[in-house]
């Protein structure tokens, strides 16, 4: 019989975690792509607001991507995302023109100003976004219900009521928009312009929404139990029952978060476009599970972060930019690069995966 | 209670609808020992240890723990960790994703957050004292299985556990993790942790083991210690002797088969499940795997019929050298299988018997060439009739028929693609006495028109009546082979137990 000692590997390197792999392959990919478009291409991508106009246009697609990570991390899907996006929105924009005379009553019988609208339409959007996540997780984790159907009957649902909200499409008032599409103005990261004026970077509320979101989303999964269930649970159901993990509660809540991160990102959104239609944020949920895949984040449960999840967005967006300042400006390409894009990733992360696990031997 | 004896087990009772699955069994766990508990499929190992967990409740008896007064009443594995029971499966119940730490704590703290620093520390400290070869960060997927199953005692042993119940944990493992999965419970055993060690490997009791329980169709069979219980004794013990009330059945005369012509040899075989063996049958003869449950001798049928992916070996049919990699080569070759997992892995049980009868001669002509529902139906009575099976109709499906009949049934499926060697395995498991009869004698007439057959059985008995030789299996190899006067219940038991007494 051999001393125990001898028996422990030796191994310098700090172990690494498949969830920290794939996130670190995504920043690596995301920083050598934007690298070669600076050397490329050079001009706009030279400016910081060429970033900053990607997280404008897409802060809401970040906050339902955290959502979606979350629920991907536990093994599940939701797809109704999108469209609680864009009933939020509308929602919001009825609100903001008093379209609805449930809040015009309270506005008038409280004697509040006009820009309280504001303020109820946001409470609205958490409302509709809880009320969907709730109903989505209790039949999911309580029901025992597959997530793809129930999320997608709550897709078609979210769409649906966009219409009986308003049939026509609507456009916020102008006054109330002023407030909230002011931007925030970072000198320090602006760019001069040909007649030498300094235009300072340019950023929406929605990103910081967005930034301060990831941040809080990243803390819940790495530091909180109900973030480690998640991970658990997506790991192995069976064995995350056994070690004493609460599962049911842990579907219901991944859920339940995803539901109300649909509903800021709706009310972000609506701060970008100021417009209601039924059309708006069309796919948005396929845009957001391609990047928390991208993202790193494993359809299959298990293995996913929230900061990847963030590079996702930026790297799928930043393709787009490159396909669109290389010359392919019809809207197929990016399709088709996205299509290409999530391939490789699949491809790389499986690769990687596989390869680092083989050298654990067996099984 | 004494002052050694952590916990005991006093007349246990559990009844299922029609099974006594433990009858009046008593079991004592000392403070510091190993104490295996032994017996064969159905024997009430796992319902005891499911009585014991608070998976199954009771029907009589009662339990007592040391540092409890009185009995106890558990009702489920929480309960039972509070009690200081714990219980690590032969499954792993641990998250592969999660890290080493996190697997040994998630699921335990009262509070919110996670506190990762505390949680690496305390884990590294549980770890080195255990002498476990993993690193708090590491993933729990990137380790052995054999160090994840250790993690997994870690997790239970930090419990506050007196109680450390260990079922097969060493059945996926390889002799030298099993080595150190030993190491880690002698260790445990001198902290004064009372382990139950479930197992069927006769090795590794007498290597870790101080006292063995035995059961056999849910009694007990007695209590022993390990260095007065010969190896022979405790396969005696564990089989048991009874003889059933079975028509005498002529066997046929072994010294004839000597001649008789080879028709499958393999040299070699191995699979992902079994280790490399040796076999060969001639043509007509009557041959058998024997050794306990989870021997080998499942697995190696398996790799015969390429059931199992087959990893390496030479084979021979009919004097010629051929590869079977899938039951479909094993079948062109005119081999059938009975598989012993006859719910999972032979009957379609929404299937009509009929259809179930036609399912691997359908197979074997492809695609291409349906059989007609004249001739299926033609054949379906033709077996029907002959195997005496009892339906309703042919179309009857085949989940309403009783467990012996469905085996006939399968035993039908490959009579009808005319096979030249057909193996066995556990055909006669649970079903009744007059049918078991009726198996063994078709096995011998079959043998009678020159087919080859493989017999696998767990009742000793049945093999004798109907084997001419029989290839004895312990702990996944070869230990002997046994023919002609050598074929008495002695012998094989002597075998089986490594010839030691």
């Amino acid at each position: 019989m051999a001393n125990p000692k001898n028996n422990a590997p030796v191994r310098r390197r700090e172990p690494i975690t498949d969830t920290q792999l794939l996130m670190t392959i995504t920043i690596c990919i995301f920083v050598c792509m934007y690298v070669l478009a600076l050397l490329i291409w050079g001009g706009g991508f030279k400016k910081p607001q060429m970033i900053f106009d990607i997280l404008n246009d897409n802060a809401f697609l970040i906050i339902v991507s955290c959502g979606l990570t979350i629920v991907m991390i536990t093994g599940s899907i939701d797809i109704s995302v999108g469209g609680v996006t864009a009933l939020v929105a509308m929602v919001g924009v009825m609100i903001l023109n008093g379209n609805l005379s449930l809040y015009n009553g309270l506005i008038t019988a409280l004697g509040l100003s006009e820009s309280w609208r504001i303020v109820f339409a946001l409470i609205t959007a958490l409302l509709i976004g809880l009320a969907f996540g709730t109903v989505q997780g209790f039949l999911i984790a309580h029901l025992q219900i597959q997530p793809f159907i129930i999320t997608l009957a709550g897709m078609f649902f979210a769409r649906g009521m966009i219409t009986i909200v308003s049939v026509d499409p609507q456009k916020a008032t102008q006054n109330l928009m002023d407030i909230l599409q002011k931007r925030i103005e970072i000198p320090w990261l602006g760019s001069v312009n040909k007649r030498g004026v300094l235009i300072p970077a340019k950023m929406e509320i929605g990103v910081v929404v967005a930034l301060v979101i990831v941040v809080l989303v990243f803390f819940l999964l790495r530091k909180t139990k109900l973030g480690r269930s998640f991970y658990a649970v997506g790991g192995n159901q069976q064995s995350a029952l056994m070690l004493g993990v609460n599962v049911r509660r842990s579907r219901f809540m991944a859920h339940l978060i995803s539901g109300l991160l649909s509903g800021i990102a709706g009310f972000v959104f609506m701060m970008h476009t100021g417009a209601g239609n039924a059309t708006n944020a069309t796919a948005a949920e396929m845009n957001a599970i391609a990047s928390s895949i991208i993202g790193g984040t494993l359809l299959t449960g298990g293995v996913g972060n929230v900061v990847g999840t963030f590079f996702g967005v930026l790297t799928l967006n930043t393709i787009k930019s490159i396909v669109t300042t290389s010359g392919l400006r019809d809207p197929w390409w990016q399709s088709i690069t996205t299509g290409a894009m999530l391939c490789f990733f699949i491809l790389l992360q499986s690769v990687v995966l596989m390869r680092k696990n083989r050298k654990n031997g067996k099984k | 209670m004494q002052d050694d004896i952590v916990m005991t087990m006093r007349g246990i009772c559990k009844y299922f609808p029609g099974v006594k699955a433990l009858d009046h069994v008593d079991f004592t766990l000392r403070r510091g020992t190993i104490h295996a508990l032994m017996g064969e499929n159905g024997a009430g190992k796992s319902t005891l240890i499911k009585v014991l967990t608070g998976v199954y409740p009771m029907d009589k008896g009662e339990i007592r723990i040391d540092g409890v007064d009185g009995p106890v009443v558990i009702h489920s594995p929480q309960e039972a960790q509070s009690f200081g029971i714990s219980t690590v499966y032969q499954e792993i119940t641990l998250c592969p994703n999660l890290t080493v730490a996190e697997n040994m704590f998630i699921g335990r703290s009262q509070s919110r957050g996670v506190n990762w620093k505390a949680m690496e520390k305390r884990a590294g400290e549980l770890l080195e004292n255990l002498s476990i070869p993993a690193r708090p960060k590491q993933q729990l997927g990137s380790c052995s299985l054999a160090v994840q199953q250790m993690v997994a005692i870690a997790r239970a042993v930090d419990t506050e556990c007196k109680v450390l119940i260990l079922d097969e944990p060493t059945s996926s493992l390889d002799d030298k993790e099993v080595e150190m999965l030993f190491r880690l419970m002698r260790d445990l055993k001198a902290r004064g942790v009372g382990i139950i060690f479930v197992t069927h490997f006769l090795e590794q009791v007498y290597a870790v083991s101080d006292q063995i329980t035995v059961l056999r169709n849910g009694e007990l069979v007695g209590e022993y210690l390990v260095k007065e219980l010969p190896q022979v004794q405790l396969v005696e013990k564990m089989i048991g002797k009874d003889i059933e009330d079975l028509a005498v059945i002529k066997k046929n005369d072994p010294a004839a088969d000597t001649h008789k012509e080879i028709f499958y040899a393999a040299k070699g075989l191995s699979s992902t499940e079994s280790r490399p063996f040796d076999f060969h049958i001639a043509k007509g003869e009557v041959n058998g795997f024997t050794g306990l449950l989870g021997s080998g001798r499942s697995e190696s049928v398996r790799a015969i019929f390429g059931a199992d992916p087959v990893t390496g070996g030479s084979v021979q049919v009919n004097g010629k050298s051929t590869k079977i990699a899938k039951p479909l080569d094993a079948m062109k070759q005119g081999i059938g299988y009975l598989p012993e997992d006859r719910k999972r892995d032979g009957i379609i049980a929404d299937l009509s018997v009929r259809d179930n009868i036609i399912l691997a001669l359908q197979v074997i002509r492809g695609m291409g060439h349906p059989i007609s529902r004249a001739k299926a139906e033609a054949f379906a009575d033709e077996y029907i009739k002959a195997l005496n099976i009892k339906t309703a109709s042919a179309d009857t499906p085949i989940k309403s028929l009783s467990g012996g009949n469905q085996q006939k049934v399968i035993v039908a499926r490959w009579l009808l693609t005319h096979p030249q060697y057909l193996i066995l395995d556990e055909p006669t498991r649970g079903i009744d006495v007059g049918t078991k009869t009726e198996i063994q004698k078709l096995v011998l007439k079959l043998s009678e028109e020159e087919m080859s057959i493989t017999f696998i059985s767990s009742e000793i008995e049945e093999m004798l009546r109907t084997c001419s030789r029989l290839i004895v299996m312990r702990d996944r190899n070869t230990v002997g082979e046994l023919t002609g006067e050598e074929l008495t219940q002695e012998r094989v038991m002597h075998t089986i137990a490594g010839g030691k007494d």
